[in-house]
């Protein structure tokens, strides 16, 4: 467990690395206060994972329930060179989160590749569109059930593409 | 009634950071270009009195956007307002096809993200995939300081690179040849070990694919007497230039508040005075055993950017002299059944051995579940991997965080207020590889 904002906040270990796991209504709270009280200035990396085909035993804190996709957010404290991880469970009927640009505007391109990924919108992002994809793209990509290697070539303006 | 008090400021006083917005922070917020490009599009085709701003794009075929990078710009005259960087030309759904390989696959992958260090981004998937496996504590110590050998070897090719771009796109191009030919050097010494001059799959999870080859310790000398006399030549050709000078200081500027906000690392942060370099902060391999200097600036402008590469390359050569000084006799690879196939000669004697490295390279070896985050120090700032395992021979998810993608959301800020010309150098000084950015 650790202290947060206020609230205690479940932990777990994996290779010796620390992750903390938070309900998404609390996470912009959470990372907030994570950089003004604990000193975790820079925000690294922001990704999600889809767990729809994963076959080994989620290894969640009891207090947690698993959802499909899971937004990993990586911290990093430059003061004593220590990083923490923060998980988020998504569920599929409504995959949103709250956007940390107004924590750490860092998030912005890695909060759009997550979105165009994944399909996982941010609220309150400035411009959450595509990224890598082009605009008109139908579908995200890093998702489990998005077939690989079968996909129709889109192009734009092509009537019958295949 | 003391001095302070006297000349309070009021609202212009910075305020503590705690408690307040990062719109705040970030004065220059409205550097960012919040439209799409069919509305770009239909903006720039529309007739429009002298006096308004303009609206246009610039790449994504380019010679200064280091391959295919598209901005679109809003000028006043020749005055940079807003950006926005529009990428995704290069994606090839890299993290996708990551799932779909076995580890021993992946640094096949991955090498092909960031061409101008491969090696770099081999490191930091198999340093992952072998913390998953719990065996980063066994590998051979050789193996890891051939790997420092050839991460920092790519350090100078991709910085040396990065100079031959930057002169050009400032105008020096005899730097452009110059920088082409040190860099082929190095190469040159890559094809020997590696046996590809780019995309090596050299560095694999276990070790590296093989020991180095006779006469490498001549070849790494070779190189090394020479580029010390090659800077010396850059330093000569472009350091003390006023027009390069003239180019490059308090072009692109950005503070060390900006640049932790956007999460810049590398250079870019180095550049502000933060002297922030993994290999000194969180090291890896055996960087806590070479002695060497962080390189830091001062004005975080794009010369910084300049000297600070360019001095991290005599820093590199330091690293690699203690190497050749220290590197250990052993083995390449970790003797673990498991992960490493047999032997060559075990092949042609033995069925078991050969059915042993059969099943290694169609199968893979199986990783316990978990996840893991490592990030290395590449060329351009934090390289991270993140791997999650569900316990198959595949990872379940990979995702390789990459400086260029995160760096390119500072061009914005820094070109803000610039020339267009000024852009070209800003781009230049954050030195983007678009295959990392894209993926």
């Amino acid at each position: 467990m650790m202290e947060v904002a206020g609230a205690e906040y479940p932990t777990s270990e994996s290779r010796d690395q620390t992750t903390l796991h938070v309900p998404r209504e609390q996470l912009a709270d959470v990372v907030m206060d994570l950089r003004d009280e604990h000193g975790f200035n820079m925000c690294i990396d922001v990704t999600a994972v889809d767990y729809l085909a994963y076959e080994a035993p989620r290894r969640l804190p009891q207090e947690i329930d698993p959802e499909r996709f899971e937004v990993v957010i990586n911290l990093l404290r430059m003061r004593d060179r220590s990083r923490v991880r923060v998980r988020v469970q998504v569920p599929q009927s409504d995959p949103s989160v709250p956007s940390l640009f107004d924590v750490h505007p860092g998030t912005e391109a890695m909060e759009r590749e997550v979105y165009d990924m994944f399909g996982i919108t941010f609220d309150g992002h400035p411009d959450l569109s595509r990224i890598l994809m082009p605009e008109d793209w139908i579908g995200h990509p890093l998702r489990k059930d998005y077939p690989v290697g079968k996909i129709p070539v889109q192009f734009k303006g092509i009537e019958n593409a295949r | 009634m003391t001095l302070a008090n006297e000349t309070f400021e009021g609202a212009q006083e910075l305020q503590p950071r705690k408690g307040m917005k990062a719109q705040e922070l970030l004065r220059e917020i409205g550097s960012v270009l919040r439209m799409s490009e069919a509305e770009a599009a239909d903006l720039s085709s529309r007739e429009r009195p002298e006096d308004e701003t303009m609206v246009i794009n610039m790449g994504p075929q380019h010679p200064s956007t280091h391959g295919v990078l598209r901005l679109m710009l809003e000028l006043d005259g020749e005055t940079v307002l807003r950006t926005k960087p529009i990428i995704g030309y290069l994606h090839t759904g890299m993290e996708k096809t990551g799932e779909d390989l076995t580890y021993l696959q992946g640094p096949t992958n991955v090498t092909r993200m960031d061409y101008a260090s491969p090696l770099h981004n081999e490191l930091v998937f198999s340093l992952a995939t072998e913390k998953l496996l719990g065996i980063d504590e066994d590998i051979p110590p050789r193996a890891q300081w051939i790997r420092m050998l050839m991460t920092e070897l790519n350090r100078i090719s991709s910085h040396v690179l990065f100079l031959a771009t930057n002169g050009m796109d400032i105008g020096a191009v005899g730097m452009m040849l110059y920088g082409w030919r040190e860099r082929e050097e190095t190469l040159r010494f890559f094809e020997k070990v590696t046996g590809l001059r780019m995309n090596h799959n050299y560095i694999r999870p276990g070790g590296v694919a093989a020991d180095l080859p006779d006469g490498w310790r001549d070849d790494v000398l070779r190189l090394l007497d020479a580029l010390p006399r090659r800077l010396h030549e850059f330093d000569l050709l472009m350091t003390g230039q006023p027009i390069w000078r003239e180019r490059l200081q308090g072009v692109g500027v950005i503070t060390p508040q900006e640049a932790i906000a956007l999460s810049a690392t590398g250079p870019l942060l180095r550049s502000t005075g933060v002297p922030w370099d993994l290999r000194r902060e969180i090291p890896y391999l055996y960087f806590d055993q070479v002695d060497f200097d962080v390189v830091i600036g001062t004005y975080g402008d794009s010369f910084d950017r300049y000297a600070i590469r360019l001095n991290e390359m005599r820093e590199s050569i330091r690293i690699v002299h203690q190497i050749i000084d220290k590197l250990p006799e052993g083995d390449y690879r970790i003797q673990d059944k498991k992960v490493t196939p047999p032997p060559r000669a075990r092949i042609d004697e033995s069925m078991e051995a050969l059915i042993h490295h059969f099943k290694i390279f169609t199968e893979g070896f199986k990783v316990p579940a978990g996840e893991v985050y490592v990030a290395v120090e590449s060329p351009r700032g934090e390289l991270g991997c993140y791997i999650v395992s569900d316990g198959s021979s595949r990872p379940y998810r990979m995702h390789i965080r990459g400086p260029s993608f995160v760096h390119l959301q500072a061009l914005p800020h820094m070109m803000r207020g610039g020339f267009l010309a000024d852009g070209v150098a800003v781009i230049s000084s954050v030195d983007p590889i678009m295959g990392e950015a894209d993926r």
